[in-house]
């Protein structure tokens, strides 16, 4: 089977710490996922996203520290104010909305993290590969 | 208290509210709101005669928790510094019938200002220090127990009024009806370590509960049962003193009570003995409620005005629970108390100290060192649109002449501005466009890079 490319964007604070916790305990995820740090989950512009897509990710994942756990104090909820907007306008531009995927994982949830992880790529899967829709 | 009171380089602003901070660390700009205490504190000797003589006399007072009263015009208790009175309007006869004025006339040094109006003060200072504190757990809210419901249902700081010597009883411990208990119930865990209220443990409850347990032993004959789930006697002395109350007398029950019933006259408290495996009722003529500790009810407002972080349970944030554990995410502010998690007196202390001390240090050195990743602005590209200064959580950015302008001290890199420039005006440094563009091109075609 076809292996999708995934970019997730993982705060510093929150959710790299909870990759590296799912990577410390051993815990298996789908190889699929390039995780790219940035400081905040805030700091993803949609023009970031919508660069990763053209540069050939199958999906696009943001993950963030859960409401109230911000280090950043409010940072995740710009973001999650942002990205369904962005999802409607994937749609609009015929990219199904389901590539891209915001999600909280906290510094301790490294199990979380995996299954968001798995689940995500396995959705992806389900889709045709990005080149394809791009040229469509 | 007196001795801070005293300090030559402390200046006490009491029943005042920070309303705003601006600036930055070094130059914080700091705009307090004094509230009007009707009492000009200048002229006020603190002879207490208004007290005395105010005919509003019939109001629950706070600092006894409800058990005794206070009038309208009062200190809100005895070691209250300064040593100024003040009055609750929404009691005062004069501000609500618009005659009495008894304080006014009788008062020798003519302090009492019914015009006096709320005042604001601004201060310039380099670091701050927030130690707002707790909430106790409002035991009402676990309906089962009958608090507020029973008369002889008290919360653990009703039955501390109580005992104290000062306190509305004189130090006696008695029932509703004014008779010495025969048997009370300490049931711990009200509002902590409950999914229902707060998950968190309030830390403080075991031991303040074995003291009560102990206090009440000393001073009448009642059976004492303790309701626990575990007891958590960490800390130095602590255990000893547990196993002292034990050798006491007083009963412990490992179990949460389910319910607590008025019965004859009586209470039952109706618990699992998890020990014995059993369902047991006691009767008790009180129960003591060992309520928890929870955030402030305005922390979410505090929280805003100072630029800290909250978690989970809704304790402010620390910037490290091991390497900063004094220091916050906004610069230049320090946190130390009940306000951070709930801790007791020697922890607490111990933490104000270091607080105290990282604030200090961090002034004698003259210079913050800043992190690398900061947002930084091409003037060029910024069309001055102000989106970014709206989405600052930090207040770093401002327009400048049409352009946005960074407080590099303010600004924490995390890059929300980013998000919100539609004309790619401001970046954030080793967090660049450019930068993370390759990073993520790296990451979705290896092979070409290799």
């Amino acid at each position: 089977m076809r292996e999708p490319k995934i970019v997730a964007y993982a705060c510093t604070y929150c959710s790299y710490p909870g990759a590296d916790l799912a990577g410390i305990s051993r815990i298996k995820y789908s190889p699929s996922v390039n995780i790219i740090r940035v400081l905040c989950s805030g700091r993803v512009s949609p023009e970031l996203i919508l660069h990763t897509f053209r540069e050939g990710a199958d999906g696009v994942l943001v993950l963030g520290c859960h409401f109230g756990d911000c280090h950043f104090i409010s940072g995740n909820r710009r973001v999650a104010t942002r990205i369904p907007v962005l999802r409607r306008i994937l749609e609009f531009a015929g990219i199904e909305p389901e590539r891209l995927r915001l999600e909280w994982v906290s510094a301790s949830e490294g199990e979380r993290f995996a299954q968001v992880v798995d689940e995500f790529a396995e959705t992806i899967r389900q889709l045709p590969p990005i080149g394809e829709v791009l040229a469509a | 208290m007196v001795s801070v009171g005293q300090h030559e380089n402390i200046e006490i602003l009491s029943y005042s509210e920070v309303e705003e901070v601006g600036g930055y660390v070094g130059h914080f700009t700091v705009k307090v709101r004094k509230k009007a205490r009707y009492v000009n504190a200048d002229l006020c000797t603190g002879c207490g005669l208004c007290q005395e003589k105010c005919p509003a006399k019939k109001i629950p007072s706070e600092f006894n928790a409800g058990l005794g009263t206070r009038t309208a015009i009062y200190m809100p208790f005895a070691q209250a510094i300064p040593r100024v009175p003040v009055i609750d309007r929404d009691n005062c006869r004069y501000f609500q019938e618009g005659k009495c004025g008894v304080c006014a006339k009788l008062c020798p040094r003519g302090a009492v200002d019914f015009k006096q109006e709320d005042e604001i003060v601004e201060l310039e200072v380099g670091t701050i220090l927030v130690t707002t504190g707790f909430d106790l757990f409002d035991c009402s809210r676990v309906s089962q127990y009958g608090y507020g419901r029973y008369d002889n249902v008290l919360s653990s700081l009703q039955l501390e009024r109580l005992v104290d010597a000062s306190g509305p009883t004189r130090g006696r411990i008695v029932t509703k009806d004014g008779q010495e208990p025969k048997s009370i119930a300490i049931v711990h865990c009200v509002g902590s370590r409950d999914k229902n209220y707060n998950r968190h443990c309030s830390r403080i409850c075991c031991m303040y509960s074995l003291k009560l347990a102990h206090l009440v032993k000393d001073n009448t004959d009642a059976e004492v049962y303790q309701f626990y789930i575990d007891m958590r006697t960490g800390g130095k002395g602590y255990e000893e003193f547990y196993e002292r109350v034990q050798e006491e007398g007083v009963i412990f029950i490992r179990g949460r009570p389910a319910e607590i019933v008025p019965h004859d006259g009586q209470l039952v408290v109706k618990a699992e003995d998890a020990n014995l495996g059993r369902l047991i009722h006691v009767p008790v003529d009180m129960v003591i409620l060992s309520a928890g500790l929870e955030p402030r009810h305005d922390a979410e407002d505090v929280a805003r005005v100072f630029g800290l972080s909250r978690s989970a349970d809704g304790f402010f944030l620390e910037k490290h629970p091991k390497l900063g554990p004094v220091e916050t995410a906004s610069n230049g502010v320090f946190i130390a108390g009940a306000c951070q998690s709930p801790k007791d007196i020697p922890d607490t202390v111990a933490q104000a100290g270091a607080a105290a001390a990282a604030a200090m240090a961090m002034m004698d050195k003259g210079r913050v060192t800043l992190e690398p990743s900061i947002a930084d602005v091409k003037v060029k590209l910024c069309s001055g649109c102000g989106e970014c200064v709206l989405a600052c959580p930090y207040s770093a950015l401002k327009l400048v002449d049409g352009h946005v302008e960074v407080e590099e001290t303010a600004c924490k890199g995390c890059g929300v501005c980013v998000g919100h420039c539609r004309s790619k005006a401001i970046t954030v440094l080793h967090f660049t466009d450019e930068q993370l563009l390759a990073e993520m091109q790296g990451a979705l075609h290896p092979l070409e890079m290799a």
